[in-house]
């Protein structure tokens, strides 16, 4: 039997909170961090609502030591301060005595800072340390040197999948054996962009998001960086290290219907999630908790919910979307989403979905809406992307 | 009313970039999406941004521009009762 | 399992899709230098065509050349690398969003904007519902989606993949550069400028071998950063049990700048037996130039030809080395098949 990959570390900071203990507590409580937007001017701030984190991003750079001439985006200051607990989390005392990788992910990039200083770069000089940091690569460069990695350094972009396929890359990378452990995850600052880009789209919603609602109205977007680190099971044991679960599944597929929205009966995400099962030898009445991508908008909720109807048929378990604490963080969504599953597992419990009030006409399935203890072995985890992106991974107890 | 629905034509073309079309290729009661013009979802929100931003008119939802977005015709109906400017 | 490249295709600086011989070509101008556009009529429905940026429309052109080589309608996987993605774009949704105040937005240059457009456009365009990912990590930006399909071809996981590399020049972003010093102008050269370009490459993948095949991949790599290039390459090339003096040809990244540091030379030193070639005086440099590199160093080993000179030679292995400014080092070694 292959050996399998297992989760070390994670790291995580979202709108509710900024440690894994924080999160954790937060979703216990029923506590959102979605609220006013207040990290820059907006001409949407009075009808729109995000999950901002709790940090400033002056505060952000005292607290990770960084010199006054850095150039960090908001959005690899996130990342650098998810990793840095992940790291911490794992117990790893020098991050290059094993072969490390680290496979970031990111929507935005730097594009915080570039719409800052865009029509400053002509004129301002000092400003002009900022041009190369709009890549998204960038913010992934930050948190390598940050956390003083030097090796296999790579950035996955798939739009909100983005996470997810970072934790894919890492576990192939881990099981060809490129690498002895790799941190992965992602990170995505709110920025005016977004924000305009999605409200174009019409999916934002003026209130708060309420995933598979029949009155759902769109999402909150959010900001946030989650890592994990995952090692081959062997050297994690000979490292002594703590494990938090494994990583038994997972799939990548493409719904090939639409440039944004996702087709009708959700081909896309039955494929990975399909074939997620397939590879953790895994049938679907295993799974004992489904942790939705759930963005709350009319499309997604139906795509999604079909295709979970469809995999599941009547032995749907239980299911949520965590997207009302914590917005759409977007590429970070996967990682956020991964360390939730893995607290479902760690602590048996099922987060509620909170906001829900009326069931969707088209679907036969209900998500959870109150907090429940159980013994939780193996959590789904889908993430959906533009560009037909389908992502699921499947996490399970060691 | 038949200015306004040449200049719509004129409009459309150039906000969705229909390359080959002309105005005279377009006909009042030609559907715009689906079998006529061809039009997907994303035209529909290109659309909702020319209806704000030429004629004054703000549709919040995008299931009200189905109705109104049928036609050449239809457009410039709801236009003519509803513009602000 | 053994993987090969069966298909080929690119838009580039360069008039036509190949590049065989450099007395064929034409070397970029000092500054900014425009992919030559192909006709994209006849492969993209006009209805699909009036929206699509130009990095999708050579990102499809590219990857259609590609399958149409390998004889593959539909591949298993879709693994795109893009540095700044399509850059147009987001420069046309940045200003209008900034000019009108964040009004009248519309989502067309957002939807472009996002990375993965190209791979996502490409997977709708030929109906493959199979593995798509796009990797974003500036000057490895391609290699990345070379490892990983290679890694799942040889694992089985997959029998053949496309893979491909494109990025757009954006005026604006570039002009900021060009104020930095980091991208030469018509009027001047800097110590660290470099002559940029754009383009698509596109390559199939794939675990047979046909009378089509160019090359087999044999390994890839990349490194953020690296102490020292006579052990990177070494301890590369160990790993297929070979040694430097075994590469015959070496096809390095170099824009012959201050960029370029030590790190060609010191490549050139270890690997003592072999030719080196150059290819960014006719691609330009972009974060998914070396792509470009890699397709020379294919058509080299199958027609075991060089490409500087056209001289035939007889070539088993090509080690392609690119890095930029001492940063995202990568190694892709080839065998003759």
């Amino acid at each position: 039997m292959q050996e399998r990959i297992v989760i070390t570390g994670m790291g995580i900071i979202s709108a509710i909170g900024n440690t894994v203990e924080e999160n954790y507590n937060a979703l216990l409580s029923g506590q959102s961090g979605v609220g006013e937007l207040t990290l820059f001017e907006s001409i949407h701030r009075e009808t729109i609502k995000v999950g901002q984190v709790k940090k400033t991003t002056e505060q952000l750079i005292a607290e990770l030591e960084l010199s006054s001439d850095n150039n960090y985006t908001r959005t690899a200051l996130l990342g650098a301060y998810a990793a840095k607990e992940a790291i911490a989390n794992a117990g790893i005392r020098d991050i290059n005595d094993r072969k490390t990788g680290l496979i970031s992910s990111t929507s935005v990039g730097g594009m915080d800072y570039t719409e800052k200083y865009f029509f400053e770069y002509e004129t301002t000089e000092a400003s002009r340390k900022y041009i190369d940091a709009q890549g998204a690569g960038d913010s992934t460069d930050k948190i390598a040197d940050y956390i003083g990695l030097k090796g296999f350094v790579t950035t996955i972009s798939t739009a909100c999948s983005s996470a997810a396929n970072a934790v894919m890359m890492g576990a192939r990378l881990l099981k060809a054996g490129k690498l002895d452990r790799v941190i992965v995850g992602g990170t995505d600052a709110l920025s005016k962009f977004t924000v305009n880009g999605f409200n174009t789209l019409m999916i934002l919603t003026d209130g708060y998001n309420t995933p598979f609602d029949q009155n759902r109205k769109g999402l909150n977007l959010g900001e946030a960086a989650a890592y994990l680190v995952l090692e081959c099971e062997d050297i994690a044991i000979a490292d002594g290290r703590t494990i938090l679960g494994v990583v038994s599944g997972y799939a990548n597929a493409n719904d090939a219907y639409h440039q944004t929205a996702s087709s009708e009966n959700g081909e896309g995400a039955y494929l990975a999630m399909q074939k997620a099962l397939k590879m953790a030898n895994l049938s679907s009445n295993q799974v004992d908790y489904v942790n939705a991508h759930g963005t709350a908008t009319p499309n997604n909720d139906l795509s999604e919910g079909r295709a979970m109807q469809r995999i599941f048929t009547d032995q749907m378990p239980l299911f949520s979307s965590t997207k009302p604490y914590t917005g759409h963080t977007l590429a970070a969504a996967g990682a956020i989403e991964a360390v939730y599953s893995l607290l479902a597992i760690q602590h048996g419990v099922v987060f509620p979905n909170k906001n829900f009030v009326t069931p969707m006409e088209e679907l036969s399935i209900r998500p959870q809406t109150t907090l429940v203890h159980k013994e939780i072995n193996t959590v789904l985890s889908n993430s959906f992307g533009f560009g037909g992106n389908c992502s699921t991974v499947i996490f399970s107890k060691f | 009313m038949e200015d306004l629905k040449i200049e719509l034509k004129g409009k459309i073309i150039e906000v969705l970039n229909l390359e080959d079309i002309t105005i005279e290729d377009i006909q009042d009661n030609d559907p715009l999406f689906g079998d006529g013009l061809g039009l997907d979802s994303i035209d529909a929100l290109e659309l909702i941004v020319l209806m704000d931003k030429d004629y004054g008119i703000k549709l919040s939802d995008p299931k009200e521009g189905r109705s109104i977005f049928q036609s050449v015709e239809t457009m410039a109906t709801y236009i003519a009762a509803n513009r602000t400017k | 399992m053994k993987v090969y490249i069966n298909g080929l295709g690119s838009v580039s600086c360069q008039e036509g899709t190949r590049n065989f011989k450099s007395a064929d070509l034409t070397k970029v101008s000092q500054g900014l230098n425009q992919a030559t556009q192909p006709s994209y009529k006849d492969l993209i429905p006009a209805g699909m065509l009036r929206r699509m940026a130009k990095g999708v429309k050579m990102g499809i052109y590219a990857s259609h050349s590609a399958l149409e080589e390998a004889n593959i309608t539909v591949p298993d996987a879709v693994i795109t690398g893009t540095g700044l993605g399509c850059l147009i774009d987001s420069e046309k949704f940045l200003c209008a969003m900034l000019e009108n105040n964040e009004s009248y937005l519309t989502p067309t240059s957002f939807i472009q904007s996002t990375h993965n457009t190209v791979g996502g456009q490409i997977a709708l365009q030929l109906q493959c519902m199979g593995y798509n990912f796009t990797y974003v990590h500036q000057n490895t930006s391609f290699e990345s989606a070379l490892l990983d399909a290679l890694l799942q071809v040889q694992a089985g996981e997959l029998d053949n993949a496309l893979i491909g590399g494109v990025d757009e020049i954006g005026d604006m972003t570039m002009h900021f550069l060009q104020l930095a010093k980091k991208i030469n102008t018509t009027d001047e050269v800097f110590t660290k400028g470099v002559n940029y370009g754009e383009g698509a490459t596109f390559m199939v993948l794939e675990n047979r071998l046909t009378a089509q095949s160019y090359a087999e991949v044999v390994d890839t790599d990349i490194s953020n950063r690296i102490d020292s290039v006579p052990d990177y390459i070494k301890t590369f090339l160990a790993r297929q049990s070979l040694t430097p003096n075994q590469i015959e040809v070496l096809v390095v990244g170099s824009n012959q700048t201050a960029n370029d540091g030590t790190y060609y030379s010191e490549a050139q030193n270890i690997c003592s037996n072999s030719v080196v070639e150059t290819f960014k005086e006719f691609s330009g440099e972009y974060h998914t130039a070396s792509a470009f590199g890699l397709l020379n160093a294919c058509e080299m080993l199958k027609y075991q030809q060089l490409f500087s000179t056209g001289e035939s030679k007889s070539i088993e292995y090509i080690l392609v080395y690119n890095q930029f400014d001492g940063k995202d080092h990568s190694l892709t070694l080839l065998k003759k098949c």
